[in-house]
């Protein structure tokens, strides 16, 4: 899917705010069409990373390269070919949506169809109104039409989906992927680790500043974190002994109502599930329910910093 | 290229124009304050004293008052404008853009300076109108000194949009820097007669110049007799405008 050509390189980047290191040693890379994610808390360095490889900071260290181009020193070219959305960014009040489209396509020397991408994002509607009346979903949809107006090569879209109700964070996440679908390449900086796992080919884990790990979010998950866990209800009251005898870890076993049990069973590897449904299947024990866990990015961020998220 | 910077800088220049228009509270205060501080003043000065105002430049003349007001509320809007802007983050997504920083502020130097120039009609019309006879002065000269002096107080505008911490303050902060200029001005009392402190201090501010000037073009003597006046004022839109390239905070 993703051809390996480069287009975002960050070598050794360090941005230091007076005595604090806000990015500290960071080294990436961003392939040709694929969603990549930088991910960690708030105030880690994601935004301070993302606005320096956009050429709007100047690192204290390292090399930037995006497109072939130095962010600061090609800033003019490099505006032609990227597209940028802010973290919790405004308009003008009273800009009508389709003002805004009209100034940013005066901009550009190469821009598509405003109503068709209006309409591709749902906000045809919307034209004649003034972004204050916009919804949160509606603002971010215009976000993204201003920054797609000139068919970027690269999108870059800070904390999206921030502040907006889970039925809007789904319909951002569609455009997402349709944008990565017409060959576009975008970096997105999230703190929402489902977010991250639902769009991204690749992510990069950041904390304080620093780079703590970089792959794709199964790699991540199956390197960190490779337990799974089964949970099942059934009335069968030897089933542990069987389970121990064919060598499964029995975790945990708690009473539920009338003489069934709950049972959790742990284990690591593709086979373990695999393992526990044929001894279910082999010994005929019936079973009332029946669930897998498996870990995802968010246990990943636990474990390889030792708190969650939102600590 | 330059064609395509000229492009954005009037399609910016235009839907500012259009934003401003749509606030109804700036707008009318913009246009129509000084007009009714000019006839407020022109009926209580009485239409005889207001003719003698005219010829003999009285210290306090409420057409000048009112082409300073005019001045000095252009201003406080786009600090306004600017820190709004700023802290909602809309000066750091214009400057994302291919758009120059110059372009972007200004786009709202033009804006203030067209609706000055409205201001200024509507102030023409209503003294010609109210107090027929009194309104002699040559318009072109007198609106040609309010642009000059206005563009010169705005540069100090962006000094004071940076210094402004957060959008709240603006409105306060904007009135007690530029309200202040007026009482040091010459429009009350002459700047000879001050504190030798406070004239050098009026000596740097541009409505003290923009004053003397408006006063020149008033009372008949003209740009010829206050170039030093405009020569002042334009070094101080280089100052000004140099000093604010460095402490304006786009974010």
């Amino acid at each position: 899917m993703v051809d390996k050509r480069p287009v975002i390189t960050v070598s050794n980047l360090v941005k230091r705010y007076g005595h604090t290191v806000a990015v500290n040693d960071v080294s990436l890379e961003v392939f040709e069409g694929e969603i990549f994610g930088l991910i960690g808390p708030n105030g880690a360095g994601k935004t301070t990373t993302m606005e320096c490889v956009q050429g709007h900071r100047v690192p204290d260290k390292g090399t930037i390269s995006v497109l072939g181009l130095d962010p600061r020193r090609d800033s003019a070219a490099l505006r032609q070919r990227i597209g940028v959305q802010h973290q919790e960014a405004h308009l003008q009040k009273r800009i009508k949506v389709w003002e805004a489209v009209d100034l940013w396509q005066s901009l550009y020397t190469r821009v598509v169809d405003g109503d068709a991408l209006l309409t591709r994002l749902g906000l045809e509607a919307k034209r004649d109104a003034w972004f204050m009346t916009l919804s949160g979903g509606q603002k971010q949809r215009l976000f993204i039409a201003l920054a797609l107006i000139h068919e970027p090569e690269v999108v870059f879209l800070d904390e999206l989906t921030t502040g907006l109700d889970p039925q809007a964070r789904r319909a951002i996440w569609g455009l997402v992927t349709g944008i990565r679908e017409r060959g576009t390449t975008v970096f997105l900086t999230t703190h929402l680790m489902e977010e991250a796992e639902r769009l991204c080919d690749r992510v990069a884990i950041i904390e304080h500043g620093r780079l703590v790990e970089m792959g794709s979010p199964e790699e991540l998950v199956e390197k960190h974190c490779p337990e799974r866990t089964v949970v099942f209800t059934t009335d069968d009251a030897n089933i542990a002994e069987r389970m121990q005898a064919m060598g499964i870890d029995v975790a945990a076993v708690e009473r539920a109502q009338g003489n069934a049990s709950t049972f959790t069973v742990r284990g690591e590897g593709d086979d373990f599930v695999t393992d526990v449904i044929n001894c279910v299947a082999r010994e005929g024990i019936r079973v009332r329910g029946f669930r897998t866990e498996i870990p995802t990015l968010e246990d990943v961020f636990l474990k390889l910093t030792g708190h969650g998220i939102r600590d | 290229m330059p064609a395509r910077i000229l492009r954005g800088f009037w399609k910016l220049t235009w839907v500012e124009t259009k934003i401003f228009a749509r606030e109804p509270m700036g707008f009318i205060g913009t246009l129509a304050m000084p007009v009714v501080l000019f006839v407020l003043f022109g009926r209580v000065l009485g239409a005889g004293r207001l003719a003698s105002a005219a010829k003999v430049s009285l210290p306090f003349n409420p057409a000048i008052l009112a082409a300073v007001v005019i001045a000095i509320n252009a201003v406080q809007s786009l600090v306004a404008i600017i820190s709004i802007y700023r802290e909602g983050g809309i000066l750091k997504r214009l400057r994302a853009t291919p758009l120059s920083p110059v372009t972007i502020l200004g786009a709202h130097v033009v804006v203030k300076l067209a609706f000055t120039l409205v201001s200024l009609g509507l102030l023409v019309l209503a003294g010609r109108r109210l107090f027929p006879g009194v309104m002699q002065v040559n318009v072109f000269s007198f609106a040609m000194a309010v642009l000059l002096g206005t563009l010169s107080i705005l540069s100090l505008g962006f000094v004071v949009a940076s210094l402004v911490p957060t959008a709240r303050f603006a409105q306060p902060i904007g009135a007690a820097v530029l309200y202040p200029m007026l009482a040091l001005s010459g429009l009350f009392f002459p700047v000879n007669r001050l504190p030798r402190a406070l004239q050098a201090l009026a000596f740097v501010l541009p409505t003290t110049h923009a004053v003397a000037l408006l006063q020149g073009v008033w009372d008949g003597s003209g740009w010829s007799a206050h170039w030093l006046n405009a020569v002042a004022l334009l070094v101080l839109f280089a100052v000004y405008t140099s000093l604010s390239t460095r402490v304006f905070r786009w974010e």
